[in-house]
């Protein structure tokens, strides 16, 4: 599905990405983990372009979509992304937060086929949107807040609703950037409940995380990033288990 | 004291019996036409420079509009209004072969002029938006713009209304200097019933409060709005 070529990045004179390469698979729970600074985040955000690429190919579907010249818009729809400060949009409302993409690619498709589209279309695709986010806050227990702000919610909430805004653009794959490092301690399960849940349906994740528990027990592979590179990659229970780099066990013997 | 009451009958004669209060109502119309257009079209050009002044900087043709903003902004907020009517109507104008009444050269002069102000202010108001907000746009597959105008701008105006609130008060007290391009404003009309009362010291005062007046009442407004749009802080 993505298949990460000698990626690179740098930052001016910094290079933090030195070569990646990487296949992610229909199914694959990838957790990557690695020490502070060691390019995690840049690597994931590099994998939807948020952050362009200095060098190297992401082929998505076939697309090399760290070409400058693609729409990367297009790609981005099928590539859900969910970070560690939430990002739901503040001035909408939960509901609202789930259906604005929808409901803009809805509108969007419908004028391509029909550049003066009726309203009775129109109102089709907000109303569907709207069945369908409500189904998701449904799913999260959470539709009694279909209306309400952003900020009246708990973090664990937040987040939650964050994952579902990525659900509802069907993406073929989601990127979790430390979804559960803002968290109180007692709101860290509930969301990695919901990402175990979405894990057994089959759902294409990568996840940069510190909670190791969650790697080992949900990744199917865990790479272990440092200095810009994967150093090891491995199912986790053989990383955990028998890490081979230095680094690697030096990590470990910090965290663990 | 005597003299003071006769000053008033005297204004009061002129203002009423005399129809100067059909040159005040003009004045105080044309006044808060000025000062809305102007606004109106100070936000759109406001937003739109500041749009690209936070634009990222490393297209070429990115650059060279931002310094024709920047030399935009300066040029406005560098001079002073009565100089930039009085460019436009008396330089401006003849060298293009145009013509336009006051009136619409005060609007679009004032437009102009608000377009550099606000977009400073809106450039802040933009800052002040969490970068993570147009991230999470970006993340779900809406273009730049479509995350701007949805979902930025409305959090930054939010942000910068008593700012902007300041500069339509701004704009309204401006209104006074449009006289010299010949556009009838409280100046004029309060001016025009000094002139026939042989004495300008109750039409002043009466100028003066009623820009005192409209300013309370639009603070009054704006204080209003923000509390309206104060509804997505934390409540259920
Ligand atoms: N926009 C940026 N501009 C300049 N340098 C950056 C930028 N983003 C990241 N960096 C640098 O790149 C390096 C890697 O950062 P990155 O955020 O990818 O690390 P990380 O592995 O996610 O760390 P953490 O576990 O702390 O989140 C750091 O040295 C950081 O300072
Ligand atoms: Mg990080």
């Amino acid at each position: 599905m993505i298949d990460v070529i000698d990626l690179q990045k740098s930052f001016g004179d910094l290079q933090v990405l030195k070569g990646i390469n990487m296949t992610i698979n229909q199914g694959d729970i990838v957790c990557v983990i690695g020490p502070s600074g060691s390019g995690k985040s840049t690597f994931l955000r590099c994998l939807n372009c948020m952050e362009d690429p200095t060098g190297g190919q992401i082929i998505f579907n076939g697309v090399d979509i760290a070409d400058m010249s693609v729409d990367i818009n297009i790609h981005r729809r099928k590539m859900g992304m969910v970070f560690q400060q939430f990002n739901l949009f503040n001035n909408k409302t939960v509901l609202e937060n789930i259906m604005l993409a929808p409901v803009y690619v809805g509108m969007k498709e419908l004028k391509k086929k029909n550049p003066f589209p009726s309203r009775a279309d129109k109102k089709k695709i907000i109303a569907e949107a709207k069945v369908n986010a409500m189904s998701l806050l449904c799913r999260i227990g959470l539709e009694d807040k279909a209306n309400v702000y952003p900020s009246t919610l708990s973090g664990g909430q937040k987040q939650r609703v964050a994952i579902v805004r990525a659900l509802a653009m069907n993406p073929e794959v989601i990127l979790f950037d430390e979804p559960t490092s803002a968290l109180d301690p007692e709101m860290v399960g509930e969301v990695l409940d919901l990402m175990k849940e979405l894990a057994h349906e089959g759902m294409t994740m990568v996840i940069v995380t510190h909670e190791m528990g969650f790697a080992r027990e949900v990744g199917t592979r865990l790479c272990f990033m440092d200095e810009g590179i994967i150093m090891e990659e491995n199912t986790p229970a053989a990383f955990f288990d028998n890490p081979q780099c230095p680094r690697a066990i030096e990590f470990l013997s910090k965290v663990l | 004291m005597g003299n003071f009451s006769a000053k008033i009958a005297k204004f009061i004669e002129v203002l009423i019996d005399r129809r100067g209060y059909v040159k005040v109502l003009e004045g105080l119309q044309n006044t808060l036409i000025i000062a809305v257009l102007g606004l109106a079209i100070g936000i759109v050009i406001g937003t739109l420079i500041a749009t690209v002044r936070v634009l990222p900087k490393y297209r070429r043709s990115v650059r060279v509009l931002n310094g024709a903003c920047s030399v935009y902004v300066d040029f406005f907020r560098g001079t002073p209004m009565v100089a930039q009517l009085l460019l436009f109507y008396y330089v401006m104008l003849p060298l293009m072969g145009l013509h336009m009444s006051g009136m619409n050269v005060s609007i679009a002069v004032f437009g102009l002029n608000s377009g550099a102000y606000i977009s400073e202010i809106m450039r802040a108001g933009i800052q002040s938006v969490d970068g993570g907000q147009m991230e999470a746009g970006r993340a779900v597959g809406l273009p730049f713009s479509t995350t701007m105008l949805k979902i930025v701008i409305p959090q930054a105006v939010k942000n910068i209304l008593p700012t902007l609130g300041n500069e339509f008060i701004a704009l309204i007290k401006e209104t006074s200097v449009v006289s010299f391009v010949g556009a009838a404003n409280l100046y004029t009309a309060f001016n025009y019933i000094g002139t026939n009362a042989y004495e300008f010291m109750v039409p002043y005062l009466a100028m003066a409060i009623i820009y005192i007046v409209i300013i309370l009442l639009i603070s009054f407004g704006i204080k209003m709005m923000e509390r309206g749009l104060n509804k997505s802080d934390r409540r259920h």
